[in-house]
């Protein structure tokens, strides 16, 4: 068998190098798209135009590749918009945030919707603000019912961090392309990699599952 | 500006249309706060749809709710002042499930009244022993009882002393056995002068708290008759039938 470390091992410094990048791109993702998505969730509760376009638009991101999606945004805007030149990191940001609101926004109206609606009316009849009900009822007693899918959407999110290397974005993958094509041991690289990767989301879902059981007070 | 209290509720010309059906059907009827009413009728009859019209959880199709001067569906603000002073009670229950029995009941006390974390624990716990669960505090809803949800329930809308509380069907729920448990909670209540408008199918217990009857039929009110004489003699024949049809005997209490 032809597999030989040695070569690799000095390269590895530089491969998790890439976890920071990686991480950025997934943490930013997951911070703006928790934001956005939960702002659409709201909005695409009720009905109405905005509502209605917002679905459409929740719909093409889910309905299309992430892959496309990069490119559309980083080749393809910048042929129609004059002076629109974004630079790799910047296309990764955005429609990584924009895609995991997509996703994140469907799970979040899950879980709305998932809530019991009598305790909404009793917050009402007690006069509770509806600042109040949204924070202090529906975002706790939904975030438990939709944690696991949460948790689910993070890890999907660092594990497509990998397609930002066709934009050039000097994440894990795109530095495995460059290891494995200086060292000629694409094998033994791919090897740390997926140990890497694995680390990571492996990572993340103990720490969800450790979250979920503070959050699951039927069990208590 | 908040009043203190309440002189009188005034409900005109109320409509209410679920899709193909009309379950309030041209409702008028002025309510008196300061005595207390059940509201009877066959399920359908649209008494629930009536009440939850009265604090505004149902929003009527045509028709106005005045509480004195203040027409409640005219703004937010009118509907928060009469919801300030009106408590409610629901079939279900309707506690919030991520917060224990002592939570449930602070809940309103904190984010509404703005007391200190201290001072609504103060006036829940005296809400919950008047109640009978001064054993509860920390307890979830998922591990209490039906009748020990619905007297948490009960405690977190006297918690905020409303001047009238609303009851939905509060025995529904519940087994015979917790029925008994409940009402016996309701009934102590009306005794030290609590105000309520009851919708519940337990008519020796509509008998027993009400001063006046409101009887509902297929949208409309038949009749609004003081208590004694609606159960000896009804005014209209709808009710001596619905009358005979319930398990009600007259002179079990």
């Amino acid at each position: 068998m032809n597999i030989d470390f040695t070569r690799i091992i000095p390269r590895i410094p530089y491969l998790l190098q890439g976890v920071q990048v990686t991480l950025t791109i997934a943490l930013v993702a997951a911070l703006i798209g928790s934001v956005l998505g939960f702002i659409i969730s709201l909005m695409t509760s009720k009905k109405g135009l905005l509502g209605r376009v917002l679905f459409l638009f929740v719909d093409f991101f889910r309905g299309t590749p992430l892959y496309f999606q990069l490119f559309f945004y980083h080749y393809g805007l910048p042929q129609v918009i004059p002076g629109f030149l974004p630079t790799a990191y910047h296309s990764a940001f955005v429609i990584f945030s924009i895609n995991s609101a997509a996703y994140l926004s469907e799970i979040f109206r899950a879980g709305i919707q998932s809530i019991d609606k009598g305790q909404i009316e009793a917050a009402k009849a007690l006069n509770i603000s509806t600042w109040d009900i949204v924070t202090g009822i529906i975002i706790p007693i939904g975030a438990k019912n939709v944690l696991p899918a949460i948790i689910n959407e993070f890890i999907t999110l660092i594990k497509e961090t990998s397609v930002a290397a066709v934009i050039s974005v000097n994440e894990i993958m795109r530095r495995h392309t460059i290891v494995a094509g200086t060292t000629f041991r694409a094998f033994e690289s791919l090897i740390i990699v997926g140990l890497i990767y694995y680390t990571l989301t492996k990572t993340l879902s103990i720490v969800g599952k450790v979250v979920e059981r503070k959050l699951r007070y039927d069990l208590r | 500006m908040l009043k203190g209290s309440y002189d009188m509720i005034y409900v005109n010309q109320l409509n209410k249309h679920f899709k193909e059906s009309h379950v309030l059907q041209d409702v008028s009827i002025t309510f008196d706060p300061h005595i207390t009413y059940a509201i009877i009728g066959s399920s359908g009859s649209g008494k629930s749809t009536l009440l939850r019209c009265l604090n505004g959880l149902e929003t009527p199709s045509s028709g106005e709710i005045k509480i004195d001067d203040i027409n409640i569906f005219e703004s937010k603000d009118n509907l928060a002042k009469a919801r300030s002073n009106m408590g409610m009670v629901f079939q279900n229950f309707n506690l919030f499930e991520h917060k224990t029995a002592i939570e449930n009941v602070m809940f309103a006390l904190i984010k509404v009244k703005k007391l200190s974390h201290d001072e609504a624990f103060k006036t829940a716990s005296t809400a919950l022993d008047k109640v009978g669960l001064s054993h509860r505090y920390n307890n979830y809803p998922h591990q209490l009882s039906g009748g020990e949800k619905q007297r948490v329930s009960i405690a977190r809308t006297l918690a905020m002393s409303p001047q009238l509380v609303l009851f939905d069907e509060p025995t529904s729920a519940l087994d015979p056995e917790m029925t008994i448990e409940v009402l016996k909670v309701i009934k102590n209540l009306v005794k030290d002068g609590l105000k309520c408008i009851l919708v519940t199918h337990e008519m020796s217990f509509a008998k027993e708290v009400a001063d006046m009857i409101v009887f509902m039929d297929q949208g409309k009110i038949l009749e609004i008759t003081p208590s004694e004489q609606f159960f000896t003699q009804p005014v209209s024949t709808r009710a001596v039938q619905f009358l005979s049809h319930t398990q009600f005997k007259g002179e079990t209490q």
